[in-house]
Protein backbone atom coordinates (compact mmCIF):
# COMPACT_ATOMS: atom_id res chain seq x y z
CA UNK A 1 0.00 0.00 0.00
CA UNK A 2 1.20 3.58 -0.51
CA UNK A 3 -0.59 6.90 0.26
CA UNK A 4 -0.07 10.26 -1.38
CA UNK A 5 -0.56 13.91 -0.08
CA UNK A 6 -1.94 16.54 -1.95
CA UNK A 7 -0.11 19.79 -1.33
CA UNK A 8 -2.12 21.49 -2.87
CA UNK A 9 -5.11 20.91 -1.10
CA UNK A 10 -3.65 20.40 2.89
CA UNK A 11 -4.02 22.84 4.64
CA UNK A 12 -2.01 21.76 7.81
CA UNK A 13 -4.57 20.75 10.48
CA UNK A 14 -1.85 17.88 11.46
CA UNK A 15 -4.60 15.35 12.14
CA UNK A 16 -3.22 12.70 9.95
CA UNK A 17 0.62 13.48 11.45
CA UNK A 18 -1.66 13.17 15.30
CA UNK A 19 -3.16 9.25 14.44
CA UNK A 20 0.10 8.40 12.39
CA UNK A 21 3.33 9.98 13.01
CA UNK A 22 4.82 6.94 11.44
CA UNK A 23 3.35 7.48 8.44
CA UNK A 24 3.69 11.43 7.96
CA UNK A 25 5.60 14.52 9.27
CA UNK A 26 4.50 17.70 9.35
CA UNK A 27 6.62 21.02 8.31
CA UNK A 28 6.90 24.37 10.15
CA UNK A 29 3.19 25.77 8.80
CA UNK A 30 1.66 21.95 9.83
CA UNK A 31 1.44 20.81 6.32
CA UNK A 32 1.98 16.86 5.69
CA UNK A 33 4.07 14.82 3.86
CA UNK A 34 4.67 11.49 3.77
CA UNK A 35 7.07 9.12 4.99
CA UNK A 36 9.33 6.83 3.33
CA UNK A 37 7.94 7.96 -0.07
CA UNK A 38 4.55 6.68 0.75
CA UNK A 39 4.99 3.37 1.36
CA UNK A 40 2.58 1.98 3.99
CA UNK A 41 4.02 -1.31 6.29
CA UNK A 42 1.31 -4.02 6.36
CA UNK A 43 0.69 -3.13 9.79
CA UNK A 44 0.01 -0.01 9.83
CA UNK A 45 -2.73 0.11 6.67
CA UNK A 46 -5.54 0.27 9.28
CA UNK A 47 -3.64 3.31 10.17
CA UNK A 48 -3.43 4.69 6.64
CA UNK A 49 -6.99 3.98 5.87
CA UNK A 50 -8.18 6.28 9.06
CA UNK A 51 -5.55 9.13 7.95
CA UNK A 52 -7.13 9.35 4.42
CA UNK A 53 -11.13 8.56 5.97
CA UNK A 54 -10.34 11.84 8.99
CA UNK A 55 -8.69 14.14 6.36
CA UNK A 56 -10.67 17.47 6.80
CA UNK A 57 -9.39 18.61 3.48
CA UNK A 58 -9.63 15.27 1.25
CA UNK A 59 -5.58 15.42 0.45
CA UNK A 60 -4.68 12.24 1.38
CA UNK A 61 -5.44 8.89 -1.14
CA UNK A 62 -4.30 5.24 -1.04
CA UNK A 63 -2.41 5.12 -4.45
CA UNK A 64 -1.70 1.59 -4.32
CA UNK A 65 -3.17 -1.28 -2.68
CA UNK B 1 -32.70 40.15 -0.95
CA UNK B 2 -36.56 40.27 -1.39
CA UNK B 3 -38.80 38.01 0.37
CA UNK B 4 -39.53 36.35 -2.94
CA UNK B 5 -35.66 35.24 -3.61
CA UNK B 6 -35.93 33.15 0.18
CA UNK B 7 -36.34 29.85 0.41
CA UNK B 8 -40.33 29.86 0.32
CA UNK B 9 -40.65 26.33 2.49
CA UNK B 10 -40.87 27.28 6.52
CA UNK B 11 -40.09 30.26 8.62
CA UNK B 12 -37.02 28.68 9.49
CA UNK B 13 -35.83 29.00 6.03
CA UNK B 14 -36.29 32.72 5.61
CA UNK B 15 -36.39 34.11 8.94
CA UNK B 16 -33.94 32.14 11.23
CA UNK B 17 -32.27 33.56 14.23
CA UNK B 18 -29.16 32.82 15.36
CA UNK B 19 -29.93 34.33 19.17
CA UNK B 20 -32.97 32.49 19.15
CA UNK B 21 -33.31 30.82 22.58
CA UNK B 22 -34.13 27.44 21.14
CA UNK B 23 -31.20 27.87 18.30
CA UNK B 24 -28.84 28.75 20.68
CA UNK B 25 -30.00 25.47 23.40
CA UNK B 26 -30.11 23.09 20.57
CA UNK B 27 -29.61 23.96 16.52
CA UNK B 28 -29.73 20.31 15.53
CA UNK B 29 -33.32 20.59 14.56
CA UNK B 30 -33.41 23.42 13.13
CA UNK B 31 -30.46 22.71 10.62
CA UNK B 32 -32.04 19.32 9.99
CA UNK B 33 -34.93 20.95 8.87
CA UNK B 34 -33.51 23.23 6.44
CA UNK B 35 -30.74 20.73 5.17
CA UNK B 36 -33.74 18.81 4.07
CA UNK B 37 -35.74 21.87 2.11
CA UNK B 38 -33.43 24.06 1.44
CA UNK B 39 -30.41 24.02 2.14
CA UNK B 40 -28.91 27.30 2.34
CA UNK B 41 -31.54 29.24 4.37
CA UNK B 42 -31.87 33.58 4.43
CA UNK B 43 -33.03 35.90 7.52
CA UNK B 44 -33.28 39.23 7.43
CA UNK B 45 -32.54 39.79 10.87
CA UNK B 46 -29.28 41.33 11.63
CA UNK B 47 -28.67 42.65 8.92
CA UNK B 48 -29.15 39.48 6.69
CA UNK B 49 -27.20 36.56 6.29
CA UNK B 50 -27.21 32.90 4.47
CA UNK B 51 -27.10 29.59 6.47
CA UNK B 52 -25.83 27.13 4.64
CA UNK B 53 -26.25 23.41 6.48
CA UNK B 54 -25.11 21.01 3.88
CA UNK B 55 -21.25 19.62 4.66
CA UNK B 56 -20.51 20.04 0.65
CA UNK B 57 -21.47 23.74 0.62
CA UNK B 58 -19.94 24.43 3.80
CA UNK B 59 -16.76 23.19 2.24
CA UNK B 60 -17.02 24.82 -1.06
CA UNK B 61 -17.95 28.12 0.21
CA UNK B 62 -15.06 27.75 2.33
CA UNK B 63 -12.92 28.03 -0.53
CA UNK B 64 -14.06 30.72 -2.67
CA UNK B 65 -11.56 32.64 -2.17
CA UNK B 66 -11.85 35.66 -3.36
CA UNK B 67 -15.55 35.34 -4.48
CA UNK B 68 -16.05 35.22 -0.65
CA UNK B 69 -14.06 38.07 1.84
CA UNK B 70 -13.20 37.24 5.69
CA UNK B 71 -12.10 41.33 6.40
CA UNK B 72 -15.10 41.12 8.79
CA UNK B 73 -15.38 37.57 9.90
CA UNK B 74 -18.46 38.51 12.73
CA UNK B 75 -21.49 36.86 12.13
CA UNK B 76 -24.12 39.45 12.17
CA UNK B 77 -23.35 43.08 10.33
CA UNK B 78 -22.82 45.74 12.68
CA UNK B 79 -23.18 49.53 11.78
CA UNK B 80 -20.20 51.11 13.23
CA UNK B 81 -21.18 54.53 14.57
CA UNK B 82 -18.79 57.45 13.65
CA UNK B 83 -17.94 57.42 17.60
CA UNK B 84 -16.53 54.20 17.75
CA UNK B 85 -14.05 54.33 14.40
CA UNK B 86 -10.38 54.70 15.20
CA UNK B 87 -8.62 55.79 12.33
CA UNK B 88 -5.43 56.23 14.00
CA UNK B 89 -5.03 52.87 13.56
CA UNK B 90 -3.35 52.54 10.56
CA UNK B 91 -1.82 49.32 9.84
CA UNK B 92 -3.88 47.40 12.61
CA UNK B 93 -6.19 44.81 10.97
CA UNK B 94 -7.61 43.85 14.32
CA UNK B 95 -7.10 39.86 14.01
CA UNK B 96 -5.16 39.12 11.18
CA UNK B 97 -4.79 36.52 9.82
CA UNK B 98 -8.69 35.36 10.53
CA UNK B 99 -9.67 38.82 9.43
CA UNK B 100 -7.88 39.20 6.23
CA UNK B 101 -7.87 37.65 2.90
CA UNK B 102 -4.83 37.58 0.56
CA UNK B 103 -2.28 38.28 0.06
CA UNK B 104 -2.29 40.13 3.65
CA UNK B 105 -3.81 36.57 5.12
CA UNK B 106 -1.09 34.63 3.68
CA UNK B 107 1.85 36.29 5.09
CA UNK B 108 0.53 36.93 8.33
CA UNK B 109 -0.89 33.08 9.10
CA UNK B 110 2.50 32.20 7.54
CA UNK B 111 4.48 34.15 10.62
CA UNK B 112 1.64 32.79 12.99
CA UNK B 113 1.39 28.92 12.20
CA UNK B 114 4.92 27.95 13.05
CA UNK B 115 3.84 28.60 16.97
CA UNK B 116 1.38 26.30 16.94
CA UNK B 117 2.01 23.01 15.24
CA UNK B 118 1.86 20.16 17.47
CA UNK B 119 5.99 20.05 17.95
CA UNK B 120 5.65 23.83 18.93
CA UNK B 121 2.29 23.52 21.34
CA UNK B 122 4.23 20.66 23.22
CA UNK B 123 5.71 22.76 26.39
CA UNK B 124 2.19 23.69 27.17
CA UNK B 125 1.29 20.35 28.11
CA UNK B 126 2.42 20.26 31.60
CA UNK B 127 1.83 23.56 32.51
CA UNK B 128 -2.11 22.38 30.99
CA UNK B 129 -1.79 19.49 33.15
CA UNK B 130 -0.73 21.06 36.28
CA UNK B 131 -3.41 23.81 35.82
CA UNK B 132 -6.42 21.25 35.46
CA UNK B 133 -5.37 19.44 38.47
CA UNK B 134 -4.65 22.72 40.79
CA UNK B 135 -8.54 24.05 39.44
CA UNK B 136 -9.79 20.60 40.63
CA UNK B 137 -8.12 20.63 44.20
CA UNK B 138 -9.94 23.88 44.71
CA UNK B 139 -13.56 22.56 44.45
CA UNK B 140 -13.27 18.65 44.51
CA UNK B 141 -13.94 18.38 48.34
CA UNK B 142 -17.37 20.50 47.93
CA UNK B 143 -19.00 17.90 46.02
CA UNK B 144 -19.84 19.89 42.85
CA UNK B 145 -18.82 22.80 41.19
CA UNK B 146 -20.15 24.97 38.32
CA UNK B 147 -18.14 22.90 35.64
CA UNK B 148 -18.14 25.98 33.13
CA UNK B 149 -16.94 28.47 35.65
CA UNK B 150 -14.99 26.86 37.96
CA UNK B 151 -13.42 24.55 35.45
CA UNK B 152 -13.76 24.83 31.45
CA UNK B 153 -13.46 28.59 31.53
CA UNK B 154 -10.51 28.72 33.38
CA UNK B 155 -8.27 26.70 31.44
CA UNK B 156 -8.05 28.70 28.15
CA UNK B 157 -7.50 32.18 28.99
CA UNK B 158 -4.18 30.65 31.38
CA UNK B 159 -2.99 28.75 28.55
CA UNK B 160 -3.16 31.38 26.18
CA UNK B 161 -1.94 33.84 28.88
CA UNK B 162 1.56 31.52 29.82
CA UNK B 163 2.09 30.67 25.77
CA UNK B 164 1.61 34.15 24.93
CA UNK B 165 3.53 35.41 28.35
CA UNK B 166 1.36 38.20 29.82
CA UNK B 167 0.68 37.74 33.49
CA UNK B 168 -1.76 34.88 34.47
CA UNK B 169 -3.17 36.60 37.55
CA UNK B 170 -5.26 38.92 34.97
CA UNK B 171 -7.37 36.04 33.26
CA UNK B 172 -10.53 37.14 35.38
CA UNK B 173 -9.90 40.68 32.99
CA UNK B 174 -9.13 38.56 29.81
CA UNK B 175 -12.62 36.88 30.56
CA UNK B 176 -14.48 39.87 30.33
CA UNK B 177 -12.56 41.34 27.84
CA UNK B 178 -13.33 38.36 25.72
CA UNK B 179 -17.01 37.91 26.93
CA UNK B 180 -17.24 41.58 25.97
CA UNK B 181 -15.97 41.46 22.51
CA UNK B 182 -17.75 38.03 21.72
CA UNK B 183 -20.81 37.96 23.58
CA UNK B 184 -22.31 40.95 25.00
CA UNK B 185 -20.57 42.94 22.52
CA UNK B 186 -20.96 40.90 19.64
CA UNK B 187 -24.91 42.79 18.70
CA UNK B 188 -23.82 46.28 20.68
CA UNK B 189 -20.79 47.83 19.04
CA UNK B 190 -20.22 50.17 22.02
CA UNK B 191 -19.71 47.40 24.39
CA UNK B 192 -17.88 45.73 21.64
CA UNK B 193 -15.42 48.71 20.54
CA UNK B 194 -14.78 49.23 24.48
CA UNK B 195 -13.24 45.96 25.23
CA UNK B 196 -11.73 45.58 21.30
CA UNK B 197 -10.01 49.17 22.86
CA UNK B 198 -9.26 47.61 26.23
CA UNK B 199 -7.14 44.47 24.80
CA UNK B 200 -5.71 46.59 21.86
CA UNK B 201 -4.35 49.07 24.31
CA UNK B 202 -3.29 45.94 26.63
CA UNK B 203 -1.39 44.24 23.66
CA UNK B 204 0.49 47.17 22.38
CA UNK B 205 2.03 48.21 25.60
CA UNK B 206 3.11 44.27 25.87
CA UNK B 207 4.68 44.64 22.56
CA UNK B 208 6.66 47.77 23.40
CA UNK B 209 7.50 46.29 26.47
CA UNK B 210 9.08 43.40 24.50
CA UNK B 211 10.70 45.36 22.15
CA UNK B 212 12.72 47.04 24.86
CA UNK B 213 13.20 43.50 27.53
CA UNK B 214 12.88 40.46 25.00
CA UNK B 215 11.66 37.86 26.84
CA UNK B 216 11.29 33.68 26.15
CA UNK B 217 7.49 34.55 24.87
CA UNK B 218 5.49 34.22 21.94
CA UNK B 219 5.23 37.96 22.02
CA UNK B 220 8.72 38.33 22.02
CA UNK B 221 9.09 35.44 19.00
CA UNK B 222 6.39 37.44 16.98
CA UNK B 223 8.20 40.29 17.25
CA UNK B 224 11.46 38.60 15.79
CA UNK B 225 9.65 36.94 13.00
CA UNK B 226 10.91 38.07 9.75
CA UNK B 227 8.52 38.00 6.75
CA UNK B 228 10.21 38.26 3.53
CA UNK B 229 13.14 40.11 5.27
CA UNK B 230 10.45 42.41 7.03
CA UNK B 231 10.12 42.27 10.89
CA UNK B 232 6.66 41.95 11.45
CA UNK B 233 5.21 45.79 12.32
CA UNK B 234 4.19 46.24 15.65
CA UNK B 235 0.46 46.61 14.91
CA UNK B 236 0.03 43.42 13.22
CA UNK B 237 1.52 41.52 16.45
CA UNK B 238 -0.99 43.67 18.23
CA UNK B 239 -3.28 42.27 15.95
CA UNK B 240 -2.40 38.66 15.89
CA UNK B 241 -1.73 38.77 19.77
CA UNK B 242 -5.62 39.77 20.01
CA UNK B 243 -6.43 37.25 18.34
CA UNK B 244 -5.16 34.80 19.62
CA UNK B 245 -6.86 35.94 23.31
CA UNK B 246 -10.41 36.68 21.51
CA UNK B 247 -9.77 33.31 19.20
CA UNK B 248 -8.19 30.93 21.76
CA UNK B 249 -10.54 31.43 24.88
CA UNK B 250 -14.21 31.57 24.36
CA UNK B 251 -14.22 28.51 21.40
CA UNK B 252 -12.01 26.03 23.57
CA UNK B 253 -13.78 26.62 27.00
CA UNK B 254 -16.66 26.03 24.93
CA UNK B 255 -15.68 23.10 23.71
CA UNK B 256 -14.62 21.54 27.29
CA UNK B 257 -17.60 22.16 28.60
CA UNK B 258 -19.94 20.87 26.13
CA UNK B 259 -18.31 17.75 26.59
CA UNK B 260 -18.54 18.00 30.08
CA UNK B 261 -22.37 18.46 29.63
CA UNK B 262 -22.34 15.87 27.29
CA UNK B 263 -21.04 13.24 29.90
CA UNK B 264 -22.54 14.52 32.57
CA UNK B 265 -25.98 13.53 30.79
CA UNK B 266 -25.11 10.57 29.00
CA UNK B 267 -24.32 7.69 31.61
CA UNK B 268 -22.98 5.11 29.58
CA UNK B 269 -20.55 7.48 27.63
CA UNK B 270 -18.85 8.85 30.69
CA UNK B 271 -18.60 5.08 32.12
CA UNK B 272 -16.61 4.17 28.81
CA UNK B 273 -14.42 7.12 29.58
CA UNK B 274 -13.28 6.15 32.91
CA UNK B 275 -11.34 3.20 31.65
CA UNK B 276 -10.68 4.72 27.96
CA UNK B 277 -6.94 3.66 26.02
CA UNK B 278 -5.14 7.04 24.29
CA UNK B 279 -7.08 5.56 20.87
CA UNK B 280 -10.40 6.08 22.63
CA UNK B 281 -10.03 9.24 23.97
CA UNK B 282 -8.26 10.16 19.99
CA UNK B 283 -11.09 9.35 18.55
CA UNK B 284 -13.76 10.35 21.44
CA UNK B 285 -12.09 13.95 21.53
CA UNK B 286 -12.67 14.47 17.80
CA UNK B 287 -16.38 12.92 18.17
CA UNK B 288 -16.99 15.71 20.70
CA UNK B 289 -16.00 18.99 19.08
CA UNK B 290 -17.72 17.30 15.76
CA UNK B 291 -21.02 16.66 17.69
CA UNK B 292 -20.71 20.37 19.85
CA UNK B 293 -19.03 22.30 17.43
CA UNK B 294 -18.58 25.68 18.91
CA UNK B 295 -17.34 28.32 16.14
CA UNK B 296 -19.66 29.86 13.31
CA UNK B 297 -17.59 32.35 11.43
CA UNK B 298 -18.82 34.58 8.27
CA UNK B 299 -18.18 35.95 5.26
CA UNK B 300 -18.84 38.85 2.78
CA UNK B 301 -19.85 37.90 -0.56
CA UNK B 302 -17.85 39.63 -3.34
CA UNK B 303 -18.46 38.41 -6.15
CA UNK B 304 -22.10 36.81 -7.20
CA UNK B 305 -22.19 33.40 -6.09
CA UNK B 306 -24.72 30.44 -7.38
CA UNK B 307 -24.72 27.74 -5.25
CA UNK B 308 -27.41 24.59 -4.06
CA UNK B 309 -29.92 27.09 -5.59
CA UNK B 310 -29.25 30.18 -3.50
CA UNK B 311 -28.17 33.28 -5.32
CA UNK B 312 -25.22 35.49 -3.27
CA UNK B 313 -24.89 38.94 -3.85
CA UNK B 314 -21.84 41.05 -3.25
CA UNK B 315 -22.12 42.55 0.37
CA UNK B 316 -24.47 39.61 1.29
CA UNK B 317 -23.34 37.80 4.43
CA UNK B 318 -22.63 34.28 4.52
CA UNK B 319 -22.29 32.07 7.96
CA UNK B 320 -19.95 29.17 7.90
CA UNK B 321 -22.20 26.84 9.23
CA UNK B 322 -19.35 24.71 10.27
CA UNK B 323 -21.55 23.26 13.31
CA UNK B 324 -24.41 22.35 10.99
CA UNK B 325 -21.66 21.04 8.37
CA UNK B 326 -21.16 18.49 10.77
CA UNK B 327 -23.96 17.07 11.41
CA UNK B 328 -25.02 16.49 7.82
CA UNK B 329 -26.54 12.77 7.37
CA UNK B 330 -24.78 12.82 3.57
CA UNK B 331 -21.49 12.65 5.41
CA UNK B 332 -21.69 11.02 9.14
CA UNK B 333 -23.45 7.94 9.68
CA UNK B 334 -26.12 8.43 12.55
CA UNK B 335 -24.66 12.05 12.64
CA UNK B 336 -26.88 13.47 16.09
CA UNK B 337 -25.79 10.81 18.18
CA UNK B 338 -22.24 10.67 19.85
CA UNK B 339 -20.19 7.81 19.01
CA UNK B 340 -16.95 8.00 21.06
CA UNK B 341 -15.14 5.28 18.52
CA UNK B 342 -16.65 7.05 15.46
CA UNK B 343 -13.77 5.99 12.70
CA UNK B 344 -14.66 8.29 9.87
CA UNK B 345 -14.65 11.72 10.82
CA UNK B 346 -13.62 14.48 8.48
CA UNK B 347 -15.55 17.04 10.90
CA UNK B 348 -14.72 20.63 10.35
CA UNK B 349 -15.29 22.51 13.59
CA UNK B 350 -11.92 24.22 13.03
CA UNK B 351 -13.23 25.53 9.52
CA UNK B 352 -11.36 24.08 6.20
CA UNK B 353 -9.67 26.12 3.56
CA UNK B 354 -7.02 28.84 3.94
CA UNK B 355 -8.80 29.84 7.31
CA UNK B 356 -8.59 26.72 9.23
CA UNK B 357 -8.28 27.82 13.15
CA UNK B 358 -4.40 28.46 13.45
CA UNK B 359 -4.65 27.52 16.95
CA UNK B 360 -6.15 24.22 16.38
CA UNK B 361 -4.08 21.79 17.96
CA UNK B 362 -3.65 23.80 20.75
CA UNK B 363 -7.45 23.71 21.01
CA UNK B 364 -7.38 19.53 20.65
CA UNK B 365 -4.22 19.27 23.24
CA UNK B 366 -6.15 21.40 26.03
CA UNK B 367 -9.48 19.29 25.27
CA UNK B 368 -7.90 15.95 25.90
CA UNK B 369 -5.84 17.00 28.96
CA UNK B 370 -8.46 19.12 30.17
CA UNK B 371 -11.07 16.25 29.94
CA UNK B 372 -8.45 13.60 30.68
CA UNK B 373 -7.49 15.36 34.56
CA UNK B 374 -11.11 15.57 34.83
CA UNK B 375 -12.00 11.68 34.50
CA UNK B 376 -8.73 10.98 36.28
CA UNK B 377 -9.98 12.95 39.22
CA UNK B 378 -13.87 13.11 38.99
CA UNK B 379 -15.03 9.75 36.91
CA UNK B 380 -18.23 9.87 38.42
CA UNK B 381 -20.60 13.32 38.20
CA UNK B 382 -24.03 14.24 36.95
CA UNK B 383 -26.17 17.48 36.35
CA UNK B 384 -27.07 19.13 39.67
CA UNK B 385 -29.76 21.51 38.26
CA UNK B 386 -30.48 20.74 34.67
CA UNK B 387 -32.66 23.44 34.09
CA UNK B 388 -30.12 25.98 35.25
CA UNK B 389 -27.91 25.08 32.82
CA UNK B 390 -27.31 28.08 30.58
CA UNK B 391 -25.85 28.30 26.80
CA UNK B 392 -24.13 30.99 25.12
CA UNK B 393 -24.46 31.14 21.08
CA UNK B 394 -24.06 33.43 18.18
CA UNK B 395 -20.47 32.61 17.26
CA UNK B 396 -19.69 30.77 19.95
CA UNK B 397 -21.71 28.39 21.35
CA UNK B 398 -21.43 26.50 24.57
CA UNK B 399 -22.41 26.45 27.88
CA UNK B 400 -22.02 29.35 30.36
CA UNK B 401 -23.63 27.47 33.32
CA UNK B 402 -23.37 23.86 34.13
CA UNK B 403 -23.64 23.27 37.51
CA UNK B 404 -22.75 19.56 38.43
CA UNK B 405 -22.76 16.77 41.36
CA UNK B 406 -19.58 14.40 41.65
CA UNK B 407 -20.17 10.75 42.71
CA UNK B 408 -22.16 8.13 41.41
Amino acid sequence: MKIKVDRDKCEGHSRCYSLAPDLVDVDDLGNASELNDGEVRADLEDRAQLIVDNCPEFAIEIVEG
Amino acid sequence: MTDTEHCPVSDIATDYDIFDPDYVNDPVPAWSEIRESCPIAHTDRWGGSWLPTRYDDVQALAKMVPELSSANPGPIVVNIPEEFRRPEREGYNGAAPISADPPEQTWTRKALLPHFTPKAIAPQHEFTKKLCHELIDGFIDDGGCDAAVDYAQQIPPRVIAHKLGVDGSRVDEFIEWVRGVLELGLTDPATRLKYGDTIHDFFKAEVKDRRENPRDDLITDLCNTEVDGHLLPDPVIVGMCNLQLVAGIDTTWSSIGSALWHFAGHDDDRRRMAGADDDLWGTAVEELLRAYSPVTMARTVMEPVEISGASLQPGDKVLMNFPGANHDPEVFEDPDTVILGRQRNRHIAFGAGIHRCAGSNLARMEMDVALRTWFERIPEFTLSAPDEVAWAGGQVRGPRILPVTFGA
